[in-house]
This record gives C-alpha cells, structure tokens and sequence, in this order.
C-alpha cells in the first residue's frame, strides 16, 4: 500500500509540470500583448517595451517559465493588474469558498447518487427504477445555471422559504449545492446502476445466496463494495466538471467564490489572477484525484500500478 | 425410485425461462432421488439442463427462470412450498453449493476467512471471534497450507485449486446433509482435479453427506459417483448405477457419447459421433428429443415422445426401441451404434 | 536436416514483471524456458501440460505473435524471427493458427464470406473472381453448407465457429497448422466430429499440425508424437504409444494416472501430488519438478536434468528429463509419498 501510494505520487509530477507549462503558455497563448494590456491602452511604445522589460517578457521562453515555477513553488503567483495585490492574497479566501461549495456539491450528490442508483439497480425495470433513471436523464441535460435560476424563482422568489444568494449560513448554501450537485448524482446513479447490475450477476452473489446471506446482506455487503469500484473512479472526474460548473453557480448565486473571481478577471484581462487561479484550480483537481486512486485501491484490492 | 432411504426426492420437475421470445423449457420434467450418504451423478452437454435442476433446488434461479412445476422434497419436508426466509435457513446450512469457477465464485473484496465465517454468522449464531476460529479448522480440513496467514488472504492472492479447497470450506462449514457439487473441477488441471475430488471422497465419507456432482466429464462420473443420471435437452434420457451405465448403456445418446470420448488410456482409431448438435432450448423437437441426431431413430421416435421406463431392474431409459411399441428391426443399441451411424445421412 | 518441417531450438519466452516505486523490470515469468523440438511434415506433434507449463505461449512464440526473447525457430530451413515483419506477414501464409475460441478471434461484425475473402486478399491466394468456388469448397470441406456463408458468427454454435476458424485456416492453403486449445471448449459430441474433421483434413491435404492441447485424451486420439512440458520446459518427449504406454518422467506418470477413466471397473493406482504448480517467476533449482516429485532427492534440486534416452528401457526417439530413468524403472527407487 505504501509503495502504491509513493508510486501514484511519483505518477502526478509529470501532470503537475504538464498544468504548469499549459498554464505558463496560456499567457502567451491569448491574443493580445500582455504588456500592453498592462500598461494600458494609451501608453506609448516605450512605456510597453518598458513594462515588457519589467515583466520579463524579453527573456527567452525557458527562462521565463522557470521564475513562474520557482515563484509559485513560493507561493507567489504575481500580482494583480486591476487591484495590485499579490494574486495568492487575492485568491486565498475565494477559494475555500470554492472547494467548500465543492465538496459539499460532491457530497450530496455520492449521497443522492448512490442510493437512487442501488434502488434503481435492485428494482431493476419496475416504475421506481424507471422514474429514477428519467430523471437522472433530466439532471444530466439541464444546464446548472437555469436549474440555479428555476430554484432561486420558485424556492426563493415565490415561496421565500430561502435566500436567493450569498454565502455563510446553511439556508444560503443549500440552493447552490442542489444546483452544482444535481449533475453528479445523476451521473452516480446511472454509473452505480449499471455497476451494480453487473454485480449482481457475478458467480460470487449467487455463491452468497447459496450460503444463505440475506438479500439486504447480498446487496449491501456483498454487491455493492465491488460495485463501487468504478463508481469512485466517476466521482474523481465528476469533481473536475463540478469546479467547471462552480463558475456559473457562483455567478447565478452571487457567491464570492473563486469562480466568479476568474470570470471576472478574465473580462478585465488581469492575466495573473487567471493563471493563478487556474493553476490553484488545476492543483486541487489533481489531488482530489491522487485521494480517489488510493481510495479505489483501498476498495480494490487486486489493482496493480502499471 | 424404490431406494429405501433417500435424501432428495425430485419428482417431474419443470423449469422455464419466460423470455420475451416465449417459454424455454430449460428443464422439463426430470425426476430422480438421491439414496442417503451416496453420489448421484448428473451428466450432460451444455444446454442438457443440469445445472438449472441444481439451481432449482436450491431456488436460486434468477429472473427470468421459474420453477413451473414438480416437486422437491428434503428429508420429508416440501421445498418448493417454503418461504423464501425457510429457504435461506437451509441453504448453506443443509444443502450447500460449489460451483464451477473457483476464479469467480469468492467475493474478491473479502478475506477467505470473512467468507467462510460468514456461514458459522449466519445459521449457528456464532460470534465474528468464534466464527473465525472454526473458520480456520475448515481451512485445516480442507488441507490448505499455512491456514492461518490464509484465513487473512484474499481470493486473487491463491491459487485456482487453492481456491476451490477454500470453496469446500465454505461449503461444509455447517456440516450439510447434501452437498452439489457443479462442474467443480472442470476449470482446474488434472492434477488439481484429482486433488479435489480425492478431498470431497474423503470429507463425504467422514462426513456422512449425500451429494449430487453435476459434471459434463463422463470420467469424473465414473471415479466418484454410485449412481448416474444422463441428461439430454432437459430430461432425462437414462438413470442407472454407475457400473451398469458404464458397461451397458442403452440409450442411444449414452452409447454415443461414451463412444465419441477420445480415451487415454486405450487405442481409438476414428471416433464415433454424435451427428448434429443439441436442440435450441426454444426449438425442441415434438417426439424424441434425441431423434433428430438419433442413428436408430424411427417416425414412432420423431411424433412421440417416450417415458422413462425400467428396462430392467437395473437401467431407466427413455427410447422406444426398449418398448413394446417398437416397430423397428431388433437392435442392440451397444453393438449396433457405429454401423447404423455410417448409414445415418 | 531437412525432414524437418519446424525446427525449434532452445526457444526462451521471458515476460518482465514490474515493480517497485520506479516500475522496474525486477523479475522475469519464464513461460517458455530452452524448449528444443522439431515437427516432421504431415505428421501431428502435440504439446500438453498443465495451464502455466508455457505450452500456448511457445505456439505463439514460433508465429512470432508474441516477440520471443532468444532461440531459434526454422521453418522449412528459413529462420523465422530474423524475418522481417512483411516477411514474416507472407510467411503466415504456411503457418496457421486455431484458437480455443474462434469467437474471440473473428471479427463478429464480419460474415464467414468476409472473414474467408479477407483471409484469402491478406495473402493474395487466389485471383478474385475464382475465391467464390474456393469458399463453397471450404465449407463444404469443413462440413458447413454454402448457405450459410452469409451469416455472422454469432448466429453459429461452438462447434460450428471452430469450423469456420477451420476454414479460414485453411483458406490460404497452410503447411502447418497451430491448433491452440482448438477443441477443448467444445462438448463431447461436437469435439469428436471436430476431432475426426481435423484427422481427415490432415490426410487428404497433407497438413501438418502441432496441437496444443491440455486433454490427454484428444492427444492420445490425434497425435502421432507426443511433448509433455512442465513449468517452461520439456520433460518427457517420444511417439505416442510409447508415451501413454511407457511414460518414463515421474511428471508425464502422474499426469496419466490422475486423469479420470470413464470406466468404474478399472479402479487404478492413482498417484496424488502433493501442492500446486509453483511460479515459473521463480521457478525451483535443478529439475521443475522436484518440489512435487515422489522421488526427488539432492541431485535432483541441484542439477537440472537434460533430455535424454535410455536405450534399455525406452524406444527410438523417446526421451524424458529425470536423472533417476533407470533406477526408479529398476524399482531401486521408491516412490516417497
């Protein structure tokens, strides 16, 4: 197990140079002279070779991309264009708020997810499982941002039983988390059906009945620690799509989160705080999957590293 | 079947798949007994039914399969009337289960020991503690080595024979009255095989267990079994002793499978055979089941379908040639097979 | 030495294992480990073992599906693996293979029309407009009707499949065939009538076969010679009488004796061994089969024995890997359960 562990980690360095040169190029990438950006539109030739020259953007590409990673390895991600502020302090508080939205958002949606899926799975072509699986099918169309809207009129709008934005109290996260999680547990349901019907199929639950297990047992025990094998693996890509989605509940919700925080520095072309953002963002997806591939070893006790 | 003391009393019973083409009869009425502390053989091809009869026994039959009709009765009591928490009680407890495929059959999640300790849980009451510790003396039993650390590992970390030893334990912790065994040990080597099957010998033996081995392998029949069923396309085409249906057979589709085994251990030139194949369950033929691939086969065979009768007091077979409806030239079946198969077109 | 159709010589198949944080090679599976043999034309030599013994994988190695690590494979005096890929493509015009599951090895989206045509195109065989009358021969020639050309695998039984796999075989006129495992899947009724078809195929069109099979029974039945192989190497090689009636290595002995007789009078001497197959990771000292061997002793662990005959008590090219030939056929040595 530990080797297996030091062994993924070893295995998430190549992705952590490959988001950081993705991040790095980004910059260079995007239409527009970024020294001209910051200087802004009115400054002349000299003060934008001037602000180039400040930047470093006249040393050769290496060089450059070194300095950003030394820098960020400290914690510095530069400053910001609009406000000045180092773009850590910038980011600091907004992002908890993001990776709480998101984890409360993943949490719910394992939670819904797993349970319609097993009585889906267990029903298998009954009117229970048919209505879970259509409305799994509407969770997975509808765009979070007019489900988060559909919630705001009915729940906050017309009956007032909820705020309608903001970010604190438990009254003001339940709307965003239903709206970023829906999505998730739709996926989870469908995943942990299938999953669970292939189990039960296996030669191992009939070995289980044969010994006389009680079918909640059979289910439980036996079917779903194996059915849960590939459904941990969704969860860990799912997060990925949930930080995606967060851009637009936050906006949709007012919530001062670090998505809204990106979009908006995108329209204000401050380059530091997206590429630091990103990168923050792009960290944390790789962790989060670092946990769900040791966890799916914990499960699976047959997997080898290859 | 006239056996003075019998375990299981199997009498005409039917097994259906309800699919949405329609009914597959994948059993259709088969009866039979087990004599107390003796080894019913069921043999048969793929398709002949074999294993549904031992899933309908133990009422494990998943959907779409049904038990239509028949009755099984255990030791007196009625199984097909039980309720589904009675059944539990027994399985596991009075009849146990090995299946084919050590590979699949344990729960890769679970430890060995988990597994087997799971039975003493479930129907002696035992403690989790208690449950391993007798765990652990089935290991013994069962002869695998080094049971202690093995009692902690799990399936993917032991061998396939090793595994269907740990299937045995599993299987004869509660000590059950019968044991079906179902094709276990058609996916091990002939070494392991013989391992196996000298271990379930044995432990019948000390155990005092009925069982019922359901193999395609008409060699493991004749090594371990006292009586012998042969199944072809959900009934029963012959039931006899095992010396007197390995000596004389006298179903057609017995003589030809026992003919059409290459042998290891005598000279064959060409192999007879068995023209054809199988019916599809769900395209049965009208009369005899076998007619179609039947050398001897007659209209009489083709339009109606014949009882299982006593011949003598020794075999029951199922053919028109043994009855007194036959309207064809004598034949001994035995000695007549290969030249009325090179007539056969 | 040009009787020889297939020449094999000290053929190694060593796969790496993985492991460690770094993911290195730190260990080798011998599968296939200094296997030496040569197949004669139209004659059938068939390789038997136990799963793990490195019988399929030494089938694969010889048509190079799978790139073996050292040794020597000549095949009608031309060496196989300093072949290039192209060559060797054109070289499996002569060299076919049949496996267990012809299934899992036609394409199912494929009917038999398409998957003969394709097989006869890959080597360019036959014109186009004669592959017609050759495809209605093979079927015929593998006992399936023309009008069953036109359908897809899946709409065939086993037994038919492994016909079709036959047939596609065969469609590009083979020297030799490798039937992997080609019967074992099938029922007994089916695996006679394919037994039989292979038996006669091999007399009208001078087929050479080595048949890879773990069922002592169908090799009694099919072959003219006989190879046992145990953990990656030969142990016992001869003719096939002399094998099945005078098998010398303890191995081949025991492996006859527990391979149930389908007759309940003949209540032989059964010999039981003890424990499983070890690893071929790493496999024992000496000879393989030491670990298991009722009549190992220190020699044995420590030497490994060489294929040889013993003129005494064997026939004409028939040759087993055990130290102790004579002594344990003199009855000076006692078997020690």
């Amino acid at each position: 197990m530990l080797v297996y562990t030091i062994r993924r980690l070893f295995q998430t360095i190549p992705v952590i140079i490959g988001v950081t040169l993705v991040v790095f190029f980004m910059m260079h990438l995007i239409p527009g002279d970024p020294a001209q950006i910051i200087a802004g539109e009115r400054a002349d030739e000299a003060q934008v070779e001037q602000m180039r020259d400040r930047l470093g953007l006249n040393d050769p590409y290496y060089v450059q991309y070194t300095r950003f990673v030394t820098d960020a390895a400290q914690g510095d991600l530069g400053n910001s264009v609009r406000s000045g502020r180092a773009v850590s302090s910038e980011i600091g508080a907004r992002f908890w708020i993001t990776v709480e939205l998101a984890f409360y958002s993943t949490l719910l949606s394992i939670f819904i997810g797993l349970i319609a899926g097993i009585v889906s799975a267990t029903r298998r072509n009954s009117f229970l499982d048919m209505f879970i699986m259509i409305f799994a099918l509407f969770g997975l169309s509808m765009p979070n941002f007019w489900l988060g809207l559909m919630l705001i009129q009915y729940f906050a709008l017309n009956f007032d039983w909820l705020p309608v934005s903001g970010w604190g109290s438990p009254q003001q996260l339940l709307l965003p988390v239903i709206t970023l999680g829906t999505a998730g547990a739709a996926i989870i349901a469908r995943m942990t059906r299938s999953s669970m019907l292939e189990v039960i199929h296996q030669d191992y639950i009939r070995t289980a009945r044969a010994k006389g297990v009680k079918e909640r047992y059979v289910i439980y025990k036996h079917a779903l620690r194996n059915a849960l094998i590939p459904v941990v693996t969704v969860v860990g890509l799912q997060f990925g799509v949930l930080l995606g989605g967060a851009v637009l509940t936050e906006t949709v919700f007012a919530i001062n989160g670090l998505g809204r925080f990106v979009v908006e520095a995108i329209r204000m072309r401050d380059f530091p705080i997206v590429q630091g953002s990103v990168l923050v963002l792009a960290m944390l997806f790789v962790f989060v999957n670092f946990l769900v591939d040791i966890s799916y070893r914990v499960l699976n006790k047959r997997i080898e590293l290859d | 079947m006239g056996n003075p003391k019998t375990i299981i009393d199997v009498n005409e019973l039917q097994t259906s798949f309800f699919t949405s083409k329609g009914e597959v009869k994948a059993v259709d009425g088969v009866s039979f007994d087990v004599p107390s502390g003796k080894t019913l053989g069921i043999v048969g091809e793929s398709g002949s039914g074999k294993s549904i009869t031992s899933l309908s026994i133990m009422r494990l039959l998943e959907d779409p399969g049904k038990i239509k009709g028949g009755k099984i009765t255990f030791q007196g009591e009625d199984l097909l009337s039980k309720s589904e928490s009675e059944m539990r009680r027994i399985r596991g407890n009075r009849i146990s289960m090995i299946f084919q495929e050590p590979m699949t059959s344990l729960n890769p999640v679970f430890t060995i020991g988990d597994q087997i300790a799971e039975s003493y849980m479930i129907h002696e009451g035992l403690s989790k503690k208690e449950a391993l510790k007798k765990s652990l003396g089935m290991l013994e039993l069962v002869g695998i080595p080094s049971p202690k650390d093995r009692l902690k590992a799990y399936p993917h970390e032991l061998s396939g024979g090793m595994r269907q030893r740990a299937m045995i334990a599993i299987a004869l912790a509660c000590n059950p009255e019968l044991l079906i065994a179902d094709e276990p040990t058609t996916a091990l080597d002939v070494t392991i095989q013989a391992q196996i099957l000298r271990l379930i010998n044995n432990l019948q033996e000390e155990l005092g267990m009925s069982m019922m081995l359901i193999t395609h392998d008409l060699g493991v029949v004749a090594e371990t079994c006292d009586y012998v069923a042969v199944m072809y396309a959900g009934k029963i085409v012959e039931y006899a002793d095992v010396e007197t249906l390995f000596k004389s057979p006298k179903h057609p589709y017995t003589v030809g499978l026992l003919k059409s085994l290459p042998r290891h251990d005598i000279d064959q030139d060409e192999l007879e055979v068995i023209k054809g194949m199988v019916p599809r369950p769900d395209q049965l033929p009208q009369g005899c089941r076998f007619a179609p691939r039947c050398p001897f086969a007659r209209d009489l065979c083709r339009d109606h379908l014949p009882a299982l009768d006593n011949i003598d007091d020794k075999n029951q077979v199922r053919c028109w040639i043994y009855s007194e409806e036959w309207d064809g030239p004598e034949v001994n079946v035995q000695d007549d097979y290969g030249t009325a198969q090179s007539k056969q077109s | 030495m040009t009787t020889e159709l297939l020449k094999v010589n000290n053929l190694k198949q060593y796969f790496p294992i993985k492991g460690g944080i770094f993911g290195r090679r730190v260990n080798d599976v011998k599968a296939v480990d200094d296997v030496s043999f040569a197949v004669k034309p139209g004659e059938t030599l068939s390789i038997v073992g136990e799963s793990g013994c490195g019988k399929s994988t030494t089938g694969r190695a010889i048509l190079r599906l799978d790139e073996p690590t050292s040794g020597e494979v000549t095949f009608q005096g031309k060496d196989l693996l300093s072949l290039s890929k192209s060559e060797m493509r054109k070289m499996r015009k002569d060299l076919q293979i049949i496996f267990q599951d012809p299934y899992a090895s036609i394409n199912p989206r494929q009917t038999v029309r398409q998957v003969l045509n394709e097989a006869m195109e890959i080597q360019n065989v036959l014109p186009k407009n004669k592959r017609e009358d050759r495809m209605l021969e093979l079927m015929e020639t593998v006992g399936l009707g023309a009008h069953q050309l036109d359908r897809f695998p899946h709409e065939f039984s086993g037994g038919q499949r492994q016909r079709i796999g036959i047939a596609r075989a065969l469609s590009v006129d083979p020297k030799l065939i490798i039937c992997d495992e080609s019967v074992s899947a099938l029922d007994v009724s089916i695996q006679a009538q394919v037994l039989n078809l292979l038996k006669k195929l091999q007399k009208e069109l001078d087929l050479t076969y080595l048949f890879i099979a773990h069922d002592l029974g169908v090799v009694r039945h099919i072959s003219d010679r006989v190879l046992v192989m145990y953990l990656g190497k030969v142990v016992e090689i001869g003719d096939k009488k002399s094998l099945f009636d005078n098998p010398k290595h303890p191995y081949t002995k025991t492996l006859l004796s527990a391979i149930p007789v389908p007759d309940p009078t003949k209540k032989k001497e059964q010999i039981i061994l003890k424990g499983d197959v070890p690893s071929p990771i790493n496999p024992p000292s000496g000879c393989r089969f030491h670990t298991r061997c009722p009549f190992a002793t220190d020699k044995c662990i420590e030497e490994v024995p060489d294929l040889r005959t013993s003129p005494e008590h064997m026939v004409d090219g028939h040759q087993a890997a055990c130290h102790y030939i004579e002594e344990i056929e003199s009855g000076e040595m006692k078997p020690n359960y």
